[in-house]
């Protein structure tokens, strides 16, 4: 009983890490500018990897498994969240603007740019 | 392709790709290498030179053509193919190895038996490769007197806002700096070794001095110390194989180290693989302060 439930809870993580990667791998492709296309690959880091990482635990045979899983987790959450905001800041640094389109209903004195 | 920003990248690229091959392979140790020093430490040594020269390549006459790519094609007709089993490489010495090892070594892991005590003088080569790439930049770059004087502020002015990277890198770096010990000192047992270790060890130093200046990182890693323990590894690596020509065996045949011949080739391989994490990592760190001071210099000489 117990072991179905684990079954399931880990391959409703898998299956949604996947989707996450997929979503950042599309984001990466498809996103307008440097910043938003950062955070597609910090999806994919966090969400994906870590998400099919805590799936994995779940299907872990012994604790030295799970605990080797749990550091590799806590390893990548940090160094991939990390290297996205290192990434943005030296880009921001380095001038480049985030991409915005104005909202027709916000800055009412300026008229907004035709794209 | 002119953008030498993006050869290197690409480079990186490549070798994590070949590292994600041979892992398919099974072949972890070599994955490991490829990861740690193609994918790493030599993206990390090539974007360190980019900062001395152009970015952008100037127009070659050689352009690589169709030709060179078929003549490369023909040439893999001839090789056995993939998975062969009676592929010349798994008929030659391969059998014996995998047989005998764990009785004549007696390490768990055969690439490390292989490497250390069977083709051990190959790797003292590699070793000694290593260290004539470090004597080679610290004899090029000579770091001037005047550089020194005039970089003498504690942390590099653009790296003093990244606080959140300084507090991850505080929380990581021992971190990595345990994992290298792990991988160096586990070698026998699973992947990993001395060429892994080392190059992961100098990672972190690496990452210590980018983000906290490299006069901090040299109160430690002081210039001529570091000099000093690239020479001490291969010397360490020789020696063992000079004791074992003294104690009444071949060079480098650790199984006269000691009473049981197991145990001398596993006190044998623990010293080899120690003195070639040794070497790489010093290398690696010099080559790397070699640069950033260079770099440093044509900083404030503009």
């Amino acid at each position: 009983m117990i072991e179905t439930l684990l079954d399931i809870l880990s391959w409703i993580l898998l299956l949604s890490g996947s989707f996450f990667c997929l979503t950042g791998a599309l984001g990466l492709l498809r996103f307008p500018d440097f910043f938003t296309r950062t955070h597609a690959t910090g999806i994919t880091d966090t969400m994906g990897a870590g998400l099919i990482l805590i799936g994995l635990m779940l299907q872990a045979s012994n604790w030295i498994v799970f605990a080797k899983l749990i550091i590799i987790t806590l390893f990548s959450f940090m160094a991939a969240t990390t290297a996205c905001h290192a990434m943005s800041k030296a880009a921001i640094k380095s001038g480049l603007k985030p991409q915005i389109k104005d909202h027709p209903g916000r800055d009412s004195e300026e008229q907004p740019s035709k794209l | 392709m002119g953008d030498l920003f993006a050869v290197v990248m690409l480079s990186g690229i490549y070798s994590l790709l070949s590292a994600a091959l041979f892992l398919d392979l099974h072949a972890v140790d070599v994955a490991f290498t490829e990861a740690s020093v193609g994918a790493g430490i030599s993206t990390l040594l090539f974007l360190a030179t980019l900062k001395l020269v152009p970015r952008y390549d100037k127009k070659s006459r050689y352009k690589p053509t169709l030709a060179t790519g078929a003549l490369l094609i023909y040439g893999t007709l001839d090789m056995p193919h993939f998975g062969k089993a009676d592929a010349p490489v798994h008929e030659h010495v391969a059998p014996r190895y995998l047989n005998e090892s764990m009785e004549e070594i007696g390490v768990p892991n055969v690439v490390t038996s292989v490497l250390a005590s069977y083709r051990g003088f190959d790797t003292l080569g590699e070793t000694l490769v290593i260290f004539t790439a470090g004597i080679g930049v610290m004899s090029l770059l000579r770091i001037s007197r005047q550089a020194k004087e005039e970089s003498k502020s504690k942390t590099p002015a653009d790296m003093q806002q990244q606080v959140i990277l300084r507090v991850v890198a505080k929380m990581m770096i021992p971190l990595i700096l345990i994992f290298a010990l792990y991988v160096q000192f586990h070698g026998d047992y699973g992947p990993g070794g001395g060429f892994q270790a080392g190059v992961i060890f100098a990672a972190g130093i690496i990452l210590y001095t980018m983000l906290f200046g490299l006069s901090t990182a040299q109160k430690i890693f002081n210039r001529k110390v570091l000099e000093l323990f690239t020479a001490i590894g291969v010397f360490l690596y020789a020696s063992v194989g000079f004791a074992c020509l003294f104690m009444g065996g071949n060079f480098l045949d650790y199984s006269v180290l000691r009473h049981d011949p197991v145990h001398g080739q596993h006190l044998g391989i623990l010293l080899v693989e120690l003195g070639v994490g040794i070497t790489v990592a010093s290398v690696m760190m010099t080559i790397f302060f070699k640069f950033t001071w260079r770099t440093v210099k044509h900083k404030y000489n503009q």
